[in-house]
């Protein structure tokens, strides 16, 4: 199971600042061990972020997106306490939800 | 023949005047660029992912004897942790040592816990798995209660007098192939290596700078590296033997920064390249 996801969610006029902390070890697949041996991919490829059931940002990530990412975006039409749910997939098909509320 | 020879001295007088500005003026660019990238990248710490989980670690019940740490005791009485980090290292009466943060989560982990002492300080120095990532999680999560808080060691026993006379030895022990010291990078004021500024640790060097900045996340490398971290590469660096895990020159080290850093502020977790 993979470890939760920090995430803040701010109302300020009518623009919500979302800021999400992900919890993963993004391998690009391109990296050797000491061995020499190839590490295996192993990255977040698709996120998804939700207000209400409805969709405000999809993205697909790649190997190259560094460990531990933060991605931040803004998005109008949500009211204070409105639940941001966010869901990234991995590679390997493993994914995690979590959600806050916006403040 | 006077003549031109003053002349000359005071044109060359001038081309230096204007080289040293130059470079003082690169030098300022720099550091702030670095300063800027440090507020962006503050925004998004990932420290707080170990935080998190150090939470979750300190609250679940855990080992053989299937508790948590919440009684475990730093200093401030049991399950206290907001400001008990910023007292540290300091003496405890119970184990008659002076122990810093990760060696008294240790001893909490076993004495409340129950798991093995000698494995949890073989785990230790691994940061990145098993028990040695936990242990980094946990320090993180107790350190950043302390967060805004000013260094305030208790500094009052015998033992912890003698541990800040050793720190202070070992700091200025010159060895190693390069006849390093920690002093001589961090014994002066205003030195940096490449980018990097290098704080002067023989007294306050100011606000969430050296033994206030540790624990930091290493944008670098991914890693969280806690101040047992830090003082081993420290050694490393120097091309000094490491010290164990939880040593006594660590710790001796620890109480004589802490000590020096007396009303500095914590930002803990910080971030770091």
């Amino acid at each position: 199971m993979a470890d939760p996801m920090r995430i803040r969610a701010a109302l300020a006029g009518d623009e919500t600042t979302v800021r999400v902390l992900m919890s993963h070890p993004m391998e690009p697949g391109t990296r050797k061990d000491a061995s020499g041996a190839l590490i295996p991919a192993h990255y977040i490829k698709d996120v998804e972020a939700t207000v209400n059931g409805k969709s405000v940002l999809k993205a697909m990530f790649s190997g190259s997106v560094s460990q531990n990412p933060f991605l931040s975006f803004k998005f109008k039409g949500a009211a204070k306490g409105d639940k941001v749910t966010v869901k990234w997939t991995d590679s390997k098909g493993d994914s995690r939800t979590d959600e806050a509320a916006i403040a | 023949m006077n003549q031109p020879m003053a002349i000359r001295h005071v044109l060359l007088a001038a081309a230096l005047t204007a080289t040293v500005g130059a470079v003082q003026a690169q030098g300022n660019a720099a550091l702030d660029g670095i300063a800027k990238y440090r507020e962006m990248l503050q925004d998004g710490n990932p420290a707080e992912l170990f935080e998190m989980k150090g939470e979750e670690l300190w609250k679940q019940k855990r080992g053989p004897k299937n508790a948590s740490l919440e009684q475990c005791d730093l200093g401030k009485g049991p399950g206290v942790i907001a400001g008990a980090f910023t007292e540290m290292p300091r003496y405890f009466k119970d184990t008659g040592k002076v122990m810093d943060l990760e060696t008294r989560l240790i001893h909490c982990m076993v004495t409340l816990q129950g798991f093995d002492e000698a494995a949890l300080y073989k785990a230790a120095p691994s940061i990145g798995k098993g028990e040695g990532a936990n242990l980094v999680a946990i320090t993180t999560y107790v350190a950043t209660q302390s967060k805004g808080m000013r260094f305030n060691l208790p500094y009052n026993t015998e033992q912890e007098k003698t541990m800040y006379e050793v720190g202070k030895r070992l700091f200025f022990q010159r060895g190693g192939p390069h006849d390093f010291a920690c002093s001589t990078c961090h014994g002066t004021e205003g030195g940096r290596i490449r980018l990097q500024d290098l704080p002067n640790l023989t007294k306050n060097p100011g606000d969430g700078i050296g033994f206030a900045a540790w624990p930091a996340y290493r944008v670098s490398n991914s890693q969280m590296w806690t101040m047992q971290k830090r003082l081993n590469d420290c050694y490393r660096q120097q091309r000094f033997p490491e010290p164990k895990f939880g040593s006594d020159a660590t710790i001796a080290l620890g109480v004589y920064m802490g000590v020096n850093a007396k009303g500095a502020e914590s930002i803990v977790p910080a971030i770091k390249r």
